[in-house]
C-alpha cells in the first residue's frame, strides 16, 4: 500500500502488547473526528437526499412527491437558471488570478517597499465578510464614494449608473468586491510558490542575460503551473457556490441572486425544504462532475510532471509520487 | 554593451517605472474603500451630510460614532463571543485534525483508505448546501443557541486542517517515531512528546486559515446563535442593516471597530500569516 510506512518500519516491535496499543490509539484518536464527520456531513447529506423527494417544511413530515422537486429545479425560472449568474463569478475569478499572478511576479523581482504593497493588497482578505458588505454598500451607494471619484475624474453625473440596481452591471459590481477581497490572498499564495523555486535558477538565467519576461515565461510559470491550474479549477466550483457578496450586499435582488442565495431563500424564507434539498443535490452532482474532470485532467496532463508540487495528497499513488519527488511541502 | 548594467536601457527604465505605477495604483485601490470608511466614521452627522465622502473629516477626534456603534450593535458581546469561539475551535480542531492525520498517516489498518476518501468526498460538499438539514440535527440535539453548539458544528465541518496535517506528516520522517518507540515511548508518547511539537508550521497554517474563516463566519452564527447575548462579531455588525439605514457614519464606525483587531493581529504576525497562507496554497 505504500502509505503506512510507520507500521512497516515498526515491525520489529510488533509484540502482543504494542499490537493492542496500536488498536487503542487508532480508536481513541479517530472516534471523535469520525463522529463529527458523520454527524455534520454524512447524516445531513443522506437526509438531504431523502428530503429532496418530499414536499415538506422544517417541522412537518411532508408528503412523498417523487422527482417533482428535481423537475422543478430545472423548470422554475428562479432555480437552475441562476447558475448563469455564476458565469460572472467565473470571469471574476479569472481576472483575480491573472491580477494576482501579475502582482506576485512584479514583487518577486526586487521592488522597493514591497512589504507595504503586499500588506495593502492582502489586508482586504482579513476583513470580515459583513464588514466588506457594508464597505461596498457605502462605496457603491448612489452619490457616495464611487460616484464622487468618477465625478472628480470628469465623468458626467448622468452617465453614472446605479451600481447595485442596474441589472447590466450590478453583478459585475458584486464580483468586483470579491476580486478586491481575494486578489491579495491569491497573490500571497503565488508568491509563496514562486519563492520555493530554486534561486539558483534565477541566477543562472540572469547570467544568460534573460530579461524579466523570459524569467517569467521560462522559470516562474512552469514551476507554478500546477498551482495555477488547480486554482482555476477550484474557481469553477467556487463560482458555482458564490454566496456571500450578493447575500450581504444586495440580498439577491435585481437579478444578483446566485444559486445558493436563491436556495437559501427557498429553504429559510419560503420553507420549501424539499425543493432546496433537490437544488443542493443538483449542484453537488455538478461539482462532483467538475472534480472528476479535474482529476482526469491532472492524471493526463501531469502524469509526467516532475515538480512534485501536486497540491493535494488525495490518493495513495499521488502521495507516493509526491514523496518520491522528495519535495518538502513548504 | 550597456545591457550588462541593469536599468540602463530605455525599456528597462520604462519597465521599472511601470512596475511602481502598477503596484502603487493597486495598493491605493485596495486601501481606498477602507480609507473612505475611516474618514466617514469621524464625521459628525451634519458634516457627513454636506461633505463628499472623499473629504477628510474636520477632526479625527470626533468619537461619538464609535461610541454609538459600540453600544448599539453590542460589539462587546460580539467580540467576546467570537474570541471564545475562536479559541475553542482552534484548539479542538487542531487537536482532532492532528490526531486523525497521525493515525491515518502512520498506521496501516483496514479502512484507512476508505476514511481518507470519506473526508475527501466531504470536502466536495458545499457547507451552505447541507445547512438545511444540519439545522434539523442541531435542533434535535439541542445545540441551537449555545456557544458550545456553534463550536461543535464549526469543528465538525473542518476538513482543511486535516489535509494540512496529513500533508505535513508525510514529510516528518518515520525514524522519529522509531527512535521514540525504542526509547520506550508509547504511541501516545510518540505523538504528544515527539511529533506534536514538530507540527508547529502546520499548526500556524491551519490557525491562519481556520482563524480567518471563523472570524468571517456569518451564515452559521446567524442560524445557530439567534439570541442577542450570543451574537458573534459578524452578526453584531449585521445589526446595522435595520435601524441605521443609510447613516453611513455610524455604520463605517462599526466597520472600523471590527477591522481594528484584525489589523492589530495582522501587523503583529504578518510573517506567520503570509507563510501560513502560502503553505495552505500548496496544500489546498
Amino acid at each position: 500500500m505504500g502509505n503506512s510506512s510507520g507500521a512497516v518500519a515498526l515491525r520489529g516491535e510488533q509484540s502482543f502488547l504494542s499490537k493492542h496499543q496500536k488498536g487503542f490509539v487508532i480508536i481513541t484518536f479517530m472516534v471523535i473526528p469520525m463522529a463529527l464527520l458523520f454527524l455534520f456531513t454524512y447524516l445531513p447529506f443522506f437526509k438531504m437526499i431523502q428530503f429532496s423527494f418530499y414536499n415538506r417544511n422544517y417541522l412537518s413530515e411532508g408528503t412523498w412527491v417523487g422527482l417533482k422537486n428535481y423537475i422543478d429545479v430545472f423548470k422554475r425560472d428562479d432555480c437552475f437558471k441562476t447558475l448563469l449568474v455564476s458565469v460572472y463569478y467565473m470571469g471574476g475569478a479569472v481576472v483575480q488570478l491573472v491580477l494576482a499572478l501579475f502582482f506576485a511576479t512584479l514583487m518577486v523581482f526586487k521592488v522597493k517597499g514591497s512589504n507595504l504593497y503586499k500588506a495593502c493588497l492582502f489586508f482586504p482578505y482579513l476583513i470580515c465578510g459583513i464588514a466588506v458588505g457594508f464597505i461596498f454598500k457605502f462605496f457603491y451607494a448612489h452619490g457616495y464614494v464611487l460616484d464622487n471619484i468618477l465625478m472628480a475624474l470628469g465623468v458626467a453625473e448622468e452617465n453614472i449608473p446605479l451600481w447595485l440596481q442596474d441589472t447590466r452591471i450590478n453583478n459585475i459590481a458584486l464580483v468586483a468586491t470579491s476580486v478586491w477581497r481575494y486578489t491579495g490572498q491569491n497573490m500571497v499564495m503565488f508568491m509563496g510558490a514562486m519563492m520555493s523555486v530554486d534561486s539558483t535558477l534565477y541566477e543562472a538565467c540572469a547570467l544568460d542575460g534573460a530579461n524579466n519576461w523570459q524569467k517569467f515565461r521560462y522559470i516562474i510559470l512552469p514551476s507554478i503551473k500546477t498551482i495555477i491550474v488547480l486554482n482555476l479549477i477550484l474557481a469553477i466550483s467556487g463560482s458555482l457556490c458564490a454566496f456571500e457578496p450578493p447575500y450581504v450586499i444586495t440580498n439577491g435582488t435585481m437579478g444578483t441572486g446566485t444559486y445558493f442565495v436563491i436556495m437559501n431563500r427557498i429553504a429559510h424564507e419560503n420553507q420549501k425544504v424539499g425543493l432546496a434539498c433537490a437544488m443542493a443535490i443538483v449542484l453537488l452532482v455538478i461539482i462532483i462532475l467538475c472534480t472528476v474532470g479535474q482529476k482526469l485532467f491532472f492524471k493526463y496532463a501531469y502524469q509526467t510532471s516532475d515538480d512534485g508540487s501536486d497540491p493535494r495528497p488525495r490518493l495513495k499513488n499521488e502521495r507516493y509520487a509526491a514523496k518520491k519527488a522528495g519535495k518538502a511541502g513548504v | 554593451m550597456g545591457s550588462k548594467l541593469k536599468a540602463s536601457t530605455p525599456g528597462a527604465i520604462a519597465f521599472g517605472i511601470l512596475k511602481y505605477v502598477c503596484l502603487i495604483g493597486a495598493s491605493i485601490i485596495a486601501i481606498l474603500p477602507v480609507l473612505v470608511c475611516v474618514f466617514t466614521a469621524f464625521k459628525t452627522n451634519e458634516e457627513y451630510q454636506v461633505t463628499s465622502p472623499l473629504d477628510l473629516p474636520a477632526s479625527f477626534g470626533y468619537l461619538t460614532n464609535f461610541k454609538e456603534a459600540w453600544s448599539k450593535a453590542s460589539m462587546f458581546t460580539g467580540f467576546r463571543n467570537t474570541a471564545v469561539v475562536l479559541v475553542f475551535v482552534l484548539i479542538l480542531s487542531i487537536f482532532f485534525s492532528a490526531t486523525l492525520a497521525y493515525v491515518l498517516n502512520r498506521f496501516r489498518f483496514a479502512g484507512n483508505g476508505t476514511i481518507r476518501n470519506l473526508f475527501m468526498f466531504a470536502s466536495l460538499i458545499p457547507g451552505i448546501a447541507t445547512q438545511v438539514t444540519v439545522y434539523q440535527i442541531m435542533y434535535n440535539l439541542g445545540l441551537i443557541n449555545h456557544l458550545y453548539g456553534y463550536v461543535i458544528v464549526l469543528c465538525g465541518t473542518d476538513i482543511i486542517s486535516i489535509y494540512i496535517f496529513l500533508q505535513f506528516f508525510e514529510n516528518l520522517p518515520v525514524s522519529l517515531d522509531e527512535s521514540g518507540i525504542i526509547d520506550g515511548c508509547t504511541y501516545f508518547g510518540v505523538f504528544f512528546k515527539i511529533l506534536f511539537p514538530l507540527l508547529k508550521p502546520a499548526i500556524v497554517t491551519s490557525c491562519v486559515l481556520k482563524g480567518v474563516s471563523i472570524y468571517n463566519e456569518y451564515y452559521m452564527s446567524n442560524l445557530y446563535l439567534t439570541k442577542d447575548y450570543l451574537k458573534t462579531i459578524s452578526t453584531a455588525l449585521y445589526a446595522f442593516v435595520g435601524p441605521y439605514g443609510s447613516q453611513y457614519n455610524y455604520i463605517c464606525a462599526g466597520v472600523i471597530i471590527t477591522i481594528i483587531p484584525a489589523l492589530i493581529i495582522f501587523l503583529l504576525c504578518q510573517d506567520h500569516i503570509y507563510s501560513g497562507m502560502a503553505a495552505g496554497a500548496v496544500k489546498g
